[in-house]
C-alpha cells in the first residue's frame, strides 16, 4: 500500500479547485483520481456558455472553464490519474481504486476530499408509469450523446422537469433540428435559473407548463410514441380530467440531481437527508476525521463558480488539517435553517483558533418575494441580505466575517431565517 | 428438418432445450424477440418456491418440489446467482393461523422439508423489520432466490454450447401438420420438425389453438408489477416475506434479490393485451402499500425502477404439460408461478419423453457446465487484482453504480447467444441495473456494443428491432 498526504476523488471542477488550493497551501504530496479518460468532469459535455462570470469575469463554455483549472493543475505539476475508478474508501482513509494500467491499488491518505459530483434522478425514482421503451433519457445522458458522441436522442421531444440541464437541452435539441414540444414542470415554479428559462425556452417559443406532470408513456415498436401529461393539484396529485396526449419520440427527464455519496457511505460518513450530501463543518470536513467533501457531491450547486470557490476552501482546510496549522477542534456550533430556509451548508461550525470568514450556503424551499435573509446568533441578527426574490433554484450565500466568526462560541446556535415582506 | 423445434426461449423453452441437448437430436429454439428471457422470465419475483403453496397432486405441486431440489446443482453447473435464503408467510390476524397450518400440512404432503410455524416475536427475531402486527408465520427454510433472466441465459447458452440452434427474432406465423411432422412458418423462413414443443408463454394458446383450429386452451395474461429498491435498503429483509395467499396468487412479497436489492411486488391484474407490460400508477401504489404491511419502514424514496411481467395463467389453473391430442406436439403451457421453480424438472420429463419417442440416445460428450461472466463487484480485492492482470479491461469500470467493468461487458457480447443490445448487456452483467439506471453508462455501452458488433452506434437498440436508442447523428 502506498501513502499519500491527500487523495482527491474526482477530477471535475470541485476536485481541480480543491487540489490547486491544497497545493498552494503547502500540500505537495497529493493525487487526483478521475474515473473518466479526461479531467474536467461534467463540464466537458456542457458546451454552452455562461460559466465563469464570477470566477473569471467572462463568459466561458464548460470545457473552457474546465481548461482554466486544468491548466492551473498542469502549471503546478499536480499528480493525477485518469481512468481510475475508486471502489472503496474506509473511515481510516484507505482508498482503493482500479484502472486498466495499474490494476487494483490502495493508498493510505492523511486526508481525503470527496469530489464525486452528482447524478440525475432516473425515471424509476419518480415512478412515471407507462411503457418501458427506448427514447427515455435523463437530460444529462442526452446531453452527452449530442455533445460528445454526436448522436441524436430523438426528433420530437417532451422534457419533464425544468432543472437547468433540462432547459439547456431544450435549446440544444432545438439547435440540432429537433422539435421540443413542451417542458413540463411538476411544481408551480422552475428549479432552474431564470436566465435559462429566458434564453433556452422563451427565445424559442417552447411552452413551459407549470404544475403539470407526465402520467403515462406510450410506445410503438419499442420506441416512445407519445406521452400523456396532466395538471396536478396543490398536493401534486395529477388531475386526470386535464390529461393531454403529446405525440413525441423522446422524453427527457430533468427531475433533480442527487449527490453521489456511495463512497462516503462506505466510509461511514454521516449523510444529510435534506441535501443527500455529507454533513460537514465549516472546514468541509465530514463526520469522519480527515474526510472532506465539496462541490455537487456535498450539495447540488447552480453555478460552477460556487463549486470552485467552495472546493478551494475545502482544499485549503484539508491542507491546514494535514499540516496541523490550527489548534484542535474543541466543539461545534450548529447552523440551522428556519422559516423557509431548507438547508444550510455547512451544518456546523468547528471551533478552534481559526477566525477565517465563513460562507454559509443555503437554499429556500419555495419562491419568496421581498425577503431578508438573516443570520441570527442566539437570536441576535449578525448578518443579513435583502433580496427581491429567492427561489429554490438559486443558491444563496452569506459570508460571516472574522469579527462575527470570533463571536460564534460553543453552546450558541446560528440560525439562518427568512423575513418575508420586511425585516424582523 | 429438425428433430425438435421449441417455440419460445424463456426459462421453460431454454430448460427444455438444455435437457434435449443431452440427447443425439437436432434441436432448434425459435423466439420472436431478439434475446432469450424476454417475456415472463425477465420480469418475475425470482423465487425458488419451497413447494407448500400448490394443491397436493397437481402438476404445480409435483414439479415445484422436484424443481426446487434441482436448483443447487443446476446453479453450480451453470454458474447463475442462486441463494437459499428461506421464506416467511406472514399472518396478521389470529384468525389466519388456521390457514398457516393448512399450508404447513399441504407442504408436508407435497414433500417439502424444513417447514415450521413461528410466532410473531420469533419472526421479528429473525427479521427485525417485519411489522409488529404479524402474529405468526410459516417459515420455509428451503425457499430460495434466483436471478431468473441470468438463469435463462445460462440454460440457453449451455444448450447452445451443446448444439442447440437458436433462431432469434423469428415469430411463428403459422404451423401445420405435415407428413413427417410439422411445417412452421417463421418471420423470414419456414422450418420443419418432427416434434414441436410449445413453450410460448402467454402465446401458448394461440400456437396450439392455431394448429388444431379449436379453442382448446386459454392463457390469460396476468400482469404483475414490481418495484425495485436501492441496494442501500438491502438489509431490510434477508428472508422472502410473503403474505397469506389469495386466489389471485401468492400476494405481494418483499424479498432480497440475488444481487442485494429489495424487490416488492407483484400486483395481479388480468389483461387482454399479451404485450401489455406497461406499469401503472394504481398497481404500483397498491403494491407498495400492501408491502408496507409486511415491512412498514419501506420507503418510496428508495425505488430505483419499476417493471411489469405477464404470468401465463391457464384457465384450468394447473400447468399443461405433455403431448397434446396432436401427435408429436407437446404443450408446456400455463407455466405461471411456481413455474420458474418447476421449469428444470418439467424439462427433464418432457425431454425424456421426446427422446424416447424419437429413439434418441444420450450424447457421450454432453457438457453440463457453463462458465458465467465473472462478477467484478462480488470479488475480493485479490481476485480483482488477478483478473485485471490477465485482462486489463477488468480495470475499466463502465457502470459506476454496480461496478461493472468493460471486461464483463465484452464477455457478455462475445459468447454464444451473446448480448446484442443495451438490455441484453444489462441482464447479463448488471450494467445499468443500479441507482442511476443507465444514466451514465448508456453512451459507453453503446460504444462498446458498436465496436464489438462492428456496427454504427445509431444501429444499437434497447431491446431489438425498432427500439433504437438514438435516431441518427447530429448535423
Amino acid at each position: 500500500m502506498k501513502n499519500c498526504d491527500l487523495v482527491i476523488i474526482g477530477g471535475g471542477p470541485a476536485g481541480l479547485a480543491a487540489a490547486v488550493a491544497a497545493h498552494d497551501a503547502g500540500v505537495k504530496d497529493l493525487v487526483i483520481l478521475e474515473r473518466e479518460p479526461t479531467l474536467g468532469g461534467i463540464l466537458n459535455q456542457c458546451i454552452h456558455n455562461g460559466f465563469g462570470l464570477h470566477t473569471f469575469k467572462e463568459e466561458l463554455t464548460g470545457p473552457e472553464y474546465a481548461a482554466r483549472f486544468e491548466q492551473m493543475a498542469y502549471d503546478r505539476n499536480l499528480n493525477y490519474k485518469l481512468g481510475s475508478t475508486v471502489i472503496n474508501v474506509t473511515k481510516d482513509r484507505v482508498v482503493t481504486y482500479v484502472s486498466e494500467e495499474e490494476g487494483l491499488q490502495k493508498i493510505s491518505a492523511k486526508a481525503v476530499i470527496l469530489t464525486c459530483g452528482c447524478r440525475e434522478r432516473p425515471r424509476g425514482a419518480i415512478n412515471i408509469p407507462g411503457a418501458r421503451a427506448a427514447g427515455i433519457f435523463s437530460a444529462g445522458t442526452a446531453q452527452k450523446l449530442v455533445n460528445i458522441q454526436g448522436l441524436m436522442p430523438g426528433k420530437e421531444v417532451v422534457i419533464l422537469g425544468s432543472g437547468d440541464i433540462g432547459l439547456i437541452m431544450a435549446r440544444r435539441m432545438t439547435f440540432e433540428g429537433a422539435k421540443v414540444k413542451a417542458v413540463v414542470e411538476l411544481m408551480p415554479y422552475s428549479s432552474g435559473l431564470n436566465r435559462n428559462i429566458v434564453q433556452c425556452l422563451n427565445d424559442f417559443n417552447i411552452p413551459l407548463k407549470f404544475s403539470h406532470t407526465v402520467v403515462d408513456i406510450k410506445a410503438t415498436d419499442g420506441r416512445v410514441s407519445s406521452v400523456v401529461i396532466a395538471q396536478v393539484d396543490d398536493k401534486l396529485r395529477p388531475i386526470m380530467e386535464t390529461a393531454e396526449e403529446i405525440a413525441c419520440d423522446t422524453l427527457l427527464l430533468s427531475v433533480g440531481l442527487l449527490p453521489e455519496n456511495e463512497l462516503a457511505s462506505y466510509a461511514d460518513v454521516e449523510i444529510s437527508p435534506i441535501t443527500n450530501g455529507a454533513i460537514v463543518d465549516d472546514r468541509m470536513m465530514t463526520s469522519v476525521e480527515g474526510i472532506f467533501e465539496c462541490g455537487n457531491v456535498l450539495h447540488v450547486h447552480d453555478l460552477v463558480d460556487y463549486v470552485s470557490e467552495e472546493s478551494a476552501h475545502a482544499g485549503r482546510c484539508a491542507a491546514s488539517y494535514i499540516l496541523s496549522q490550527n489548534s484542535k477542534v474543541t466543539g461545534y456550533v450548529p447552523t440551522v435553517g428556519t422559516n423557509g430556509v431548507r438547508y444550510v451548508v455547512p451544518q456546523k461550525i468547528a471551533k478552534n483558533d481559526s477566525v477565517e470568514p465563513i460562507s454559509l450556503r443555503m437554499r429556500v424551499g419555495n419562491v419568496y418575494k421581498n425577503v431578508e435573509i438573516a443570520v441570527l446568533l442566539d437570536g441576535e441578527k449578525v448578518a443579513s441580505r435583502k433580496k427581491q426574490i429567492v427561489t429554490p433554484g438559486e443558491m444563496e450565500t452569506i459570508v460571516l466575517n472574522s469579527e462575527i466568526v470570533a463571536k460564534v462560541k460553543i453552546g450558541k446556535q446560528l440560525e439562518v431565517t427568512l423575513n418575508v415582506g420586511g425585516t424582523k | 428438418m429438425y428433430d425438435v423445434l421449441i417455440v419460445g426461449a424463456g426459462v421453460v423453452g431454454s430448460a427444455v432445450a438444455r435437457e434435449l441437448s443431452r440427447y443425439s437430436l437436432s434441436v432448434a429454439v425459435v423466439e420472436k424477440e431478439y434475446d432469450v428471457a424476454m417475456g415472463t422470465s425477465k420480469a418475475n419475483s425470482g423465487i425458488v418456491h419451497a413447494g407448500f403453496d400448490a394443491k397436493t397432486g397437481t402438476n404445480k405441486a409435483i414439479y415445484n418440489v422436484l424443481g426446487a431440489r434441482m436448483y443447487p446443482k443446476l446453479a453450480e453447473e451453470l454458474d447463475f446467482p442462486y441463494r437459499e435464503n428461506g421464506a416467511l408467510v406472514l399472518c396478521f390476524e389470529e384468525s389466519g393461523r388456521g390457514k398457516l397450518n393448512e399450508l404447513l400440512e399441504q407442504g408436508k404432503r407435497n414433500g417439502v422439508s424444513g417447514l415450521s410455524i413461528l410466532d410473531g416475536d420469533e419472526v421479528r427475531a429473525m427479521e427485525p423489520n417485519v411489522s409488529d402486527k404479524v402474529v405468526a408465520a410459516l417459515y420455509a427454510q428451503t425457499s430460495a432466490i434466483v436471478s431468473p433472466y441470468e438463469m435463462t441465459v445460462a440454460l440457453a447458452e449451455n444448450a447452445c454450447d451443446n448444439g442447440v440452434e437458436f433462431l432469434l427474432g423469428q415469430k411463428v406465423s403459422h404451423i401445420k401438420k405435415s407428413k413427417l411432422g410439422f411445417d412452421v412458418k417463421l418471420s423470414d423462413r419456414t422450418v420443419s420438425a418432427k416434434v414441436v414443443v410449445n413453450c410460448a408463454g402467454v402465446y401458448a394458446d394461440e400456437l396450439y389453438n392455431g394448429l388444431t383450429g379449436r379453442q382448446q386452451i386459454k392463457i390469460v395474461p396476468r400482469k404483475g408489477e414490481y418495484c425495485l429498491l436501492d441496494k442501500k435498503c438491502g438489509s431490510l429483509t434477508d428472508k422472502t416475506l410473503f403474505q397469506l395467499p389469495s386466489n389471485m396468487g401468492k400476494g405481494v412479497l418483499v424479498a432480497p434479490t440475488t444481487h442485494g436489492n429489495i424487490i416488492v411486488g407483484p400486483s395481479a391484474n388480468d389483461v387482454s393485451d399479451k404485450d401489455d407490460i406497461d406499469t401503472t400508477m394504481e398497481a404500483l401504489n397498491s403494491v407498495f402499500d400492501t408491502a408496507m404491511l409486511s415491512v412498514p419502514t419501506l420507503s418510496r424514496r428508495n425505488i430505483i425502477t419499476q417493471f411489469a411481467g405477464l404470468r401465463a395463467h391457464s384457465e384450468g389453473g394447473d400447468f399443461i404439460i405433455g403431448e397434446s391430442d396432436v401427435a408429436n406436439f407437446y404443450n408446456v403451457a400455463g407455466i405461471e408461478s411456481p413455474g420458474l421453480t418447476a421449469a428444470p424438472a418439467i424439462a427433464v420429463d418432457v425431454a425424456e419423453e421426446i427422446a424416447a419417442r424419437l429413439n434418441a440416445d444420450k450424447k457421450p460428450n454432453f457438457n453440463p457446465t457453463r462458465r458465467g461472466i465473472p462478477c467484478f463487484a462480488k470479488m475480493s480485492d485479490s481476485e480483482r487484482e488477478q483478473l485485471i492482470a490477465k485482462n486489463p479491461l477488468y480495470g475499466k469500470i463502465v457502470c459506476r453504480c454496480e461496478n461493472v467493468t468493460e471486461g464483463e461487458i465484452v464477455d457478455s457480447i462475445r459468447r454464444p447467444l451473446g448480448a446484442t443490445d443495451l438490455d441484453g448487456v444489462k441482464r447479463r452483467t448488471r450494467a445499468g441495473m443500479g441507482r442511476c439506471q443507465m444514466g451514465f453508462c448508456t453512451p459507453r455501452i453503446m460504444e462498446i456494443l458498436a465496436r464489438e458488433l462492428n456496427v454504427d452506434a445509431t444501429k444499437i437498440t434497447k431491446y431489438g428491432k425498432g427500439s433504437h436508442v438514438v435516431l441518427g447523428r447530429t448535423e
